[in-house]
């Protein structure tokens, strides 16, 4: 029998504009030593889902319209909050995307452990905390009797997200729920991650249920799939089925938005349009500490009309260079030279001047947009600022915009917290294109993006930069995704250039061991390859 | 559709603000609207009183003494025989334009001063933010008791001296915004658009800090009115004849056990005006916030 077997399953939510079914009569089964993914985009029900089996819902406006959930024999949703608080984190845990916010700031690692323990099993703290060693040894902490009694913020978020996997595995639960448990973490920490759940799954012989808006991730890991579509369950198989037999349309979009292939790079030879040499940003750290070396004597060239991938973990100094270009933080030393001019010199009227014609895009939509700006406001304001168009005709050119970035005209009143993240980051792309600049640094522009929105806006921003002559940086921890976009890729750690080459000769021949470890990180690299 | 139609859409609608949207969504609260009309008739009465009063406002009767509200008088008259109506509506008179122009005094002076120290930071913040707490620090009373020995006794002193004193937590409100606010990508974004400085606090900061502001806001307006009423009790603010609310309140707190009415009406208009500015106040919040209730 299965661990847990959900049938018939449906949720409502109760808003404003009426009900909404947000998941429509699911039925999955999770058996013991396996793990099934569940996968869909933001707002497929994957997550509600799960928080409906654990009463984690607010109700309302959530209610728990029909079906069963039996774990071990018993409904879980039948059962009271009395009943539910026994088997959560004991029987039942979770763990979560963003492992900061999940972990209280004022207590150290340790106490966190051992809370549970003690109030689930009645054991007495020097035990429970013999125990929490144990296993932030087992989730693989350095030295975890020296690491225990620190605060989160002391740890990485790789650690921390293993400490939440020590937190969630103390109670030896029969089943554990991952949501989205590797989205915020770099490539690297996320297969270490990933490779650790699955080895402490087999291990504990538990069931894992793992939520996630991206195939590739469960791609080595998952046994069985399930793929969710606007709260419907569209297809439902073990992994090879699914990688290699997908029937239904929507999981076949899902396959085919995980970027793959290098792009052919041009073989044609332009002049450059920036050349960096020598730069340096560092970031005092106080009287008396060294400072913190973000960009250490990076030097790179960038030819008009290409796109130049920026690759490496966070640390490494990618986004900085990014805003050292673009004089968004203060540049120690080196130069560099747009079209001939030093940037690093520039003032006042200059500085405005050259601002126009360089732009930025943002990773997250959700940040880089005034919240109390109209979609209107937000493009009216470049060109208008810019003298680009005068008052009369600045409505003709907004709109003009919104086509290029594919967005409805009728959106043109509308604040962003009324879009999704994807067309939110439309708006961000139209207004990096209203001073038509002719350089643009995209700053993961994607990661923050559902894959099936990831694949559209990579599409968008390939067509608006030959539409617009763009020359571009595109700065991302995702390797996969800069090889589809990118020209040429520099390979960045620890704030130096340790690699660069096509996205060909990088994937077939790393030279470094560094980019080696980054290629192997890719997940899903085995099925998709 | 065609892209004519669209943009017809866009002319119909053309100029709509943050403010003006901000008006549309107030008006379907009505709570707020409540509170606004109270308000402006409160205004409009104090700015007619003179010829609306029933009585000259220093008309006094002193063989008739207290008596409790009848035909004549319709509020009752205070130990002086003077009519409390008429004495309410000159009070209104100087406790709304204490309250009014005192807050505003701080309002622009503390969110101005808050968004520079919060937007430039290092030393200018630290310059700024310590000249604040010297202020803070010296004592209100002597702080307006020297500018009354100085200046000699005026009201707009007064509304000056009081501004003067409650911007000094509206800044650090504004600044604490503008500090968390900065950090932003959007803020990030207007710079590398070539927005100077002053554009940026002013287009992208303000907006987004308004809420705490205009909720503090509410708050400060009821405070400075008590705040006159203090210093009118001391002898630092109006002077008989002329009054204001919080002036009645406290003569009638003295003899409230005799003449109860002298403490109720006052007290009624002042908790009338507060009520009102409460609900303006959350409002006014609300309709600022676009991620509010959609429309």
């Amino acid at each position: 029998m299965a661990l847990l077997s959900v049938r018939d399953l449906q949720v409502d939510f109760t808003t404003r504009n009426g009900r909404v079914t947000a998941v429509n009569r699911i039925s999955f089964d999770v058996e013991s030593g396996k793990i099934t993914a569940i996968i869909g985009e933001s707002g497929s029900g994957k997550s509600v889902c799960c928080y409906s089996l654990l009463g984690l819902l607010p109700t309302p406006p959530a209610s728990v319209e029909h079906g069963t959930a039996h774990f071990e024999g018993r409904d879980l949703l039948a059962m009271s909050e009395a009943q539910l608080r026994e088997i959560r984190g004991r029987d039942i845990a979770m763990i979560f995307q963003d492992p900061m916010t999940c972990l209280n700031p004022y207590m150290t690692i340790g106490e966190q452990l051992i809370e549970p323990l003690v109030y689930h099993r009645k054991v007495s703290k020097a035990a429970a905390r013999e125990r929490a060693l144990e296993l932030l040894g087992e989730v693989g902490l350095r030295d975890p009797a020296a690491t225990i009694d620190q605060y989160p913020h002391q740890f990485s978020g790789g650690m921390r997200q293993r400490v939440m996997i020590a937190m969630a595995l103390i109670n030896e639960p029969k089943l554990l729920i991952a949501d989205e448990p590797t989205t915020a973490l770099d490539v690297t920490i996320q297969a270490q991650i990933l490779a650790l759940v699955a080895e402490l799954q087999r291990k504990r012989n538990i069931g894992v249920i793992f939520i996630s808006h991206d195939l590739s991730v469960v791609a080595d890991i998952a046994d069985e799939i399930v793929v969710m579509e606007k709260g419907h369950l569209v297809e439902r198989g073990d992994r090879a089925a699914i990688f290699e037999r997908a029937e239904h349309p929507y999981t076949r979009k899902l396959l085919d938005a995980i970027p793959a292939g290098s792009k052919a790079p041009s073989s044609e030879v332009r002049d450059d349009l920036i050349t960096v040499n020598h730069l340096c940003t560092w970031f005092g750290q106080g009287r008396g500490r060294e400072p913190l070396r973000a960009v250490d004597d990076v030097s790179f060239t960038i030819q008009r009309g290409e796109v130049l991938g920026l690759v490496g973990e966070s640390g490494s100094g990618k986004s900085t260079i990014g805003r050292s270009l673009l004089r968004l933080v203060p540049v120690t030393s080196g130069e560099v030279l747009f079209d001939g001019t030093d940037v690093t010199a520039l003032e006042g009227v200059a500085l405005k001047q050259m601002r126009r014609r360089m732009q930025m895009i943002f990773q997250d939509p959700y940040a880089s947009l005034n919240p109390r700006m109209s979609v209107y406001d937000t493009l009216a304001e470049p060109l208008l600022l810019h003298g680009i168009e005068s008052r009369k005709t600045v409505e003709q050119g907004v709109l003009k915009l919104m086509d290029d970035v594919g967005l409805a005209r009728a959106f043109v009143r509308k604040y962003p917290h009324e879009f999704s993240g994807g067309q939110r980051q439309r708006i961000a792309i139209g207004r990096a294109l209203a001073t038509r600049p002719e350089f643009v640094v995209a700053d993961e522009p994607v990661s923050a993006l559902d894959v099936t929105i990831q694949a559209q806006i990579l599409e968008l921003m390939l067509e608006l930069g030959r539409e617009y002559g763009l020359t571009m940086l595109f700065v991302s921890h995702d390797l996969a995704v800069v090889r589809h976009i990118a020209d040429r890729i520099l390979v960045l750690f620890k704030g130096k250039v340790v690699e660069q080459g096509t996205g060909e000769t990088l994937f077939e021949r790393p030279q470094q061991e560094y980019t080696r470890q980054l290629l192997q990180s890719i997940p899903g690299r085995a099925l998709l390859a | 559709m065609t892209t004519d139609a669209h943009s017809e859409v866009l002319t119909a609608e053309q100029g709509t603000s943050l403010w003006k949207d901000a008006w549309r969504r107030l008006r379907k609260n009505r709570l707020a609207l409540f509170g606004l009309w109270v308000l402006l008739l409160f205004v409009i009465i104090a700015l007619l009183t003179p010829w609306l009063a029933p009585y000259a406002h220093d008309a006094q009767n002193l063989d008739m003494g207290a008596t409790p509200p009848s035909a004549a008088h319709w509020l009752g008259t205070d130990i002086f025989g003077r009519d409390l109506l008429t004495q309410i509506m000159y009070g209104g008179r100087i406790s709304l334009a204490v309250g009014f122009v005192a807050t505003a005094v701080a309002l622009v002076i503390g969110v101005t001063w808050g968004a520079v120290a919060g937007y430039v930071g290092g030393r200018v913040d630290a310059v700024m933010m310590r000249l604040v707490d010297i202020l803070y620090a010296l004592p209100f009373m002597i702080f307006i008791v020297l500018l009354m020995v100085v200046f000699g006794r005026n009201l707009l002193l007064l509304f000056l001296a009081i501004g003067a004193v409650e911007w000094l937590t509206m800044a650090r409100i504004m600044r604490g915004q503008v500090q968390s606010l900065r950090q932003q990508e959007f803020v990030e974004a207007a710079i590398s658009l070539g927005l100077s400085p002053a554009t940026i606090v002013r287009r992208h900061l303000v907006p987004n800090a308004l809420g705490p502001i205009i909720v503090y806001t509410t708050l400060t307006i009821p405070s400075v009115m008590l705040l006159e009423a203090f210093l009118s009790f001391l002898g630092l603010g109006v002077q008989p004849p002329a009054t204001s609310w919080g002036l009645l309140i406290s003569y009638g707190a003295e003899t409230m056990e005799e003449y109860p009415w002298l403490l109720i009406f006052p007290g009624a208009a002042l908790t009338l005006t507060l009520f009102a500015l409460n609900f303006l106040g959350d409002g006014l919040r609300d309709a600022l916030d676009v991620r509010g209730s959609g429309d």
